[in-house]
């Protein structure tokens, strides 16, 4: 290792944003300094134990699902020529947009016992309550059929990257020695792919430790439904934070696990001229079929909850369309956008310091700022709230001093406490995609660029940012949905007279007024889509100069 | 530094409107779409603008104890007493110093010290199906513990705060072995794991898997004069009966507001109490969201009228806020979901 300057500005930089960004989780983990034995005793001896279960049985759930529907899915399109590919490549972009929670709404609604569905079966053959098995939509496997079919692309669009940027002469080589179509996508494809996939399902079951809605909904007890028990329920904030603490610490093994994982595999690709690799064009019903395989998990993840929406949507259309409507989706749309871009600096910022100073300390702190993705908005932005609070309280007795007045709660009472909240929540997303995308630039790159003597920053915007569009695209867009969809943290900190679509949904949902909520839960939707939209038409741009330039090299060690 | 200072001051009123004319800041957890038209009324008729942050009231409470002495807020509107009760427990309220309007209020409904007050009220009877439960089959809470109704009866998550309440006001009133021994038999006798919220309850009654819910009544409410004709033929076939009419009476819980601490709007913060007692906003109250008015004098809706009139218990509410962490022990010691 080189020797390692601690004045090197980047390193101060990256201090001073991660120390902002990691007080609310510094927060939450110093409660583990004020032991509180009589709750942890009741918690123990009664539901610490659910807490546990479902929380692990959820994630991991939700993990093996997302790679069984968004892994081959990705190699489908990647590696065939099938019936309306083309629109089917970002169709399957479009679960994303849907909040889980607004799916299990729409699900509940179909196919609880009193909905439609069961209601139709009942009187059809004449059934009673207790006479026919039908699955239990509120239940934990419900909530991972949920959360599953709205995470997939996460695997989905990694795995794609992955499986599209395989070169062609790769096959070749395999079947000159022997490999069989079948070892092919067990020995060679799948190992190199691995690192992508599982960084997309470590991504999914982040998200699902930290669900709220839908598990809430469904009656599930797990951390997140606990910790909320135990502060508001038993009274008892240190304890809850205690709990968040303990759910955070299975997001890092969760973590170690996955770079663990990672390690075995390093692989670049180099910009060298190469022949694009041919996609296997699918004939007759076999394209067919395919298709209809490809657009499965739209219909379900998609399809079917928008049309129930949309059908409770019309009814109310006219009466909530209005001026205020309008302004809605305009603040949810303005916030998204900010702190997307907010993010996406950051994650460039830290990815490209990490690869500067190649120190574990800086490694170890920026993994500790991702942190945030696993914990649930609310405890995110109570821990935001109490230290910008407290920033505010300062700031005014300055004032008053020097000037004689008062400014107000200028962080904690505006739009900044929101973007930072948003900003350490989703902060992980755009991280493991940019990180992705540098790690595949090779390091000799950068080597070679600096004898000739480019400073760090001409290195950055004129090799790293042309090479990184993609991912820094994908990234943008996952933040943009994301924030979209947030909720909790929003419902906290937002300031006076100010209401978002997901607020607004929420409202109503949780007034048990579904058909309401189904307008504003329908805009999230459709305003989501909008950038899925705009990344499919980038990539589709881009992607034929990409195969035709870039060869990739692959090395493992 | 004087320009930067200008730069900032300008940014801070204009977020957070703290200079402008007669106005009252409202960090409420009840709905927009509930409280909304009402205080634009009062806006309306007084020239008072109204600023409202909606949210959870345990997150608004703790946001208000953050802001401390800075905190823009004046009232905070909840729709439960135990939140009310733990707002003025952490130091965080004053007394509202009332007016004639709100000495009419029953005593039981306000704090003693007037830190806060109720609005409306929530009564939680126990609803049954017409069909398949018979007149006089329950009377009382205390009914369904008995083995006659195991697997029929559905109730939502003792997540909520409405269980909480609930369990906290037999508390006060049963003690804590008793109402134990409650809940214990109580929940042996679910038709299903508790979820969703209580109009599903309702639903599940109506489509048969359960055949009595415990649920608030605005909920039966708002189903029946809901557009959904589905939703309505479904209330249709569930009936309010009250429990123990004979001795303690059905439990209630109250929405009601609390003067912040630092309230910089004291005087028109009041003013705005004043208002929402106000017969015409109680009988709003009534017939929107279906509540039933805090005030003893004002004429219910024909809905609400429909329900029947009801004892009520007489359990000062305050000490459902201070038995709200036992109820959730004892729901958890149950293997209440």
């Amino acid at each position: 290792m080189r020797h390692y300057n601690w004045l090197n500005p980047w390193f101060i930089c990256v201090v001073i944003c991660c120390v902002i960004l990691a007080s609310p989780i510094v927060l939450v983990f110093s409660s583990l300094a004020f032991p509180q034995l009589d709750v942890w005793q009741h918690l123990y001896q009664t539901v610490l134990s659910d807490y546990v279960t479902n929380s692990l049985l959820l994630a991991f759930g939700v993990g093996a699902l997302v790679i069984l529907i968004g892994a081959p899915l990705a190699w489908f399109i990647a590696r065939y020529d099938f019936y309306a590919r083309r629109q089917i490549k970002w169709l399957v972009l479009l679960p994303m947009a849907m909040p889980a929670y607004i799916l299990a709404y729409s699900y509940t609604g179909l196919l609880d016992f009193a909905g439609p569905v069961q209601g139709a079966l009942r009187t059809t053959f004449d059934w009673q309550y207790g006479d026919y098995y039908f699955p239990e939509i509120r239940s934990l496997s419900g909530a991972i059929l949920m959360l599953s079919l709205v995470l997939y692309p996460y695997v989905y669009m990694l795995a794609k990257t992955a499986f599209s940027d395989l070169p062609a002469n790769l096959e070749e080589v395999s079947k000159s020695l022997g490999v069989t179509a079948n070892q092919f996508i067990t020995k060679v494809v799948f190992p190199l792919a691995r690192p992508a996939i599982l960084m997309g399902a470590a991504l999914a079951m982040m998200e699902a430790f930290a669900d709220y809605g839908t598990v809430q909904y469904f009656g599930i007890s797990t951390f997140t439904t606990g910790i909320f028990r135990t502060w508001f329920g038993l009274g008892n904030g240190i304890a809850a934070a205690q709990l968040a603490a303990m759910l955070t610490s299975f997001v890092v093994l969760l973590l170690v696990l996955e770079y663990f994982s990672r390690r075995k595999v390093k692989y670049y690709l180099q910009g060298q001229k190469s022949k694009a690799f041919n996609r296997q064009v699918l004939h007759g019903y076999k394209s067919v079929v395919m298709a209809i395989l490809c657009v499965l998990p739209v219909i379900f993840g998609f399809l079917i909850p928008v049309l129930q929406l949309v059908g409770w949507a019309i009814d109310s259309f006219t009466k909530q369309f209005d001026q205020a409507f309008i302004q809605l989706i305009w603040n949810s749309f303005y916030l998204a956008a900010i702190t997307a871009i907010c993010a996406v600096i950051l994650a460039l910022f830290f990815a490209y310091a990490k690869r500067l100073n190649r120190s574990k300390v800086i490694h170890l702190i920026v993994s500790f700022v991702g942190l945030g993705y696993a914990l649930p908005g609310t405890v995110i932005a109570i821990g935001a709230l109490v230290i910008l609070s407290w920033l505010d309280i300062q700031i005014n007795g300055i004032t008053e001093a020097w000037f004689e007045q008062s400014v107000g709660l200028i962080l904690s009472g505006t739009l900044f406490a929101l973007v930072l909240v948003y900003c350490i929540r989703f902060l992980a997303v755009a991280m493991h995609n940019v990180d992705s995308g540098i790690a595949r630039i090779k390091p000799s790159l950068d080597d070679a660029a600096k004898s000739l003597g480019h400073s760090s920053f001409s290195i950055l915007k004129n090799i790293h940012v042309p090479l990184l569009t993609s991912s820094v695209c994908s990234s943008l867009l996952l933040v943009f949905v994301d924030v979209m969809k947030e909720l909790p943290a929003t419902l906290i900190l937002r300031p006076f007279n100010f209401n978002t679509l997901a607020v607004k949904t929420f409202e109503l949902a949780s007034d048990e007024r579904l058909m309401e909520a189904a307008l504003p839960a329908l805009a999230i939707v459709i305003v989501g889509i909008i950038p899925v939209i705009f990344l499919t038409r980038m990539t589709e741009q881009r992607s034929p100069q990409r195969t035709s330039k870039n060869k990739g090299k692959y090395v493992t060690s | 530094m004087k320009n930067i200072l200008s730069i900032v001051a300008l940014v801070g009123t204009f977020v957070s409107p703290l200079v402008m004319a007669e106005q009252v800041n409202l960090y409420s957890a009840r709905k927009e779409a509930l409280i909304k038209p009402l205080l634009d009324q009062f806006t309306q008729q007084t020239g008072i603008s109204v600023n409202l942050v909606t949210g959870k009231a345990d997150n608004l409470i703790t946001r208000l104890k953050s802001e401390g002495k800075y905190s823009p807020a004046d009232l905070l509107l909840t729709t439960d007493v135990g939140r009310l009760y733990r707002a003025k427990q952490q130091g965080l309220t004053q007394a509202i110093s009332t007016s004639s309007v709100s000495q009419t209020v029953p005593a039981n409904f306000q704090d003693e010290e007037s830190h806060w007050i109720g609005l409306s009220l929530r009564a939680r009877p126990i609803m049954v199906s017409k069909d398949r439960v018979a007149a006089n089959a329950v009377t009382s809470l205390e009914d369904l513990t008995d083995p006659s109704w195991k697997g029929r009866i559905c109730i939502r998550s003792s997540s909520n705060i409405y269980n909480q309440s609930m369990v906290a006001s037999l508390i006060a009133q049963l003690g804590e072995e008793q109402a134990q021994a409650w809940v214990d038999g109580f929940v042996k006798n679910f038709a299903r794991p508790p979820q969703g919220g209580d109009r599903d309850q309702i639903k599940a009654v109506a489509a048969g898997q359960c055949d009595l819910a415990i649920a608030n009544t605005y909920y039966l409410a708002g189903m029946l004069s809901s557009d959904d004709k589905t939703q309505q033929a479904q209330a249709k076939q569930v009936k309010v009966v009250w429990p123990n009419q004979q001795d303690r009476g059905a439990h209630v819980n109250i929405s009601g507001v609390a003067m912040a601490k630092n309230a910089p709007n004291k005087d028109a913060a009041r003013k705005l109490v004043d208002f929402l007692l106000s017969s015409e906003s109680q009988v709003w109250y009534a017939n929107t969201n279906h509540e039933y008015p805090v005030l003893p004098n004002v004429k219910w809706s024909d809905l609400l009228t429909s329900f029947g009139q009801y004892k009520a218990e007489q359990v000062p509410l305050s000490q459902l806020g201070e038995l709200n962490a036992s109820a959730v022990r004892i729901m958890d010691r149950a293997g209440w979901k």
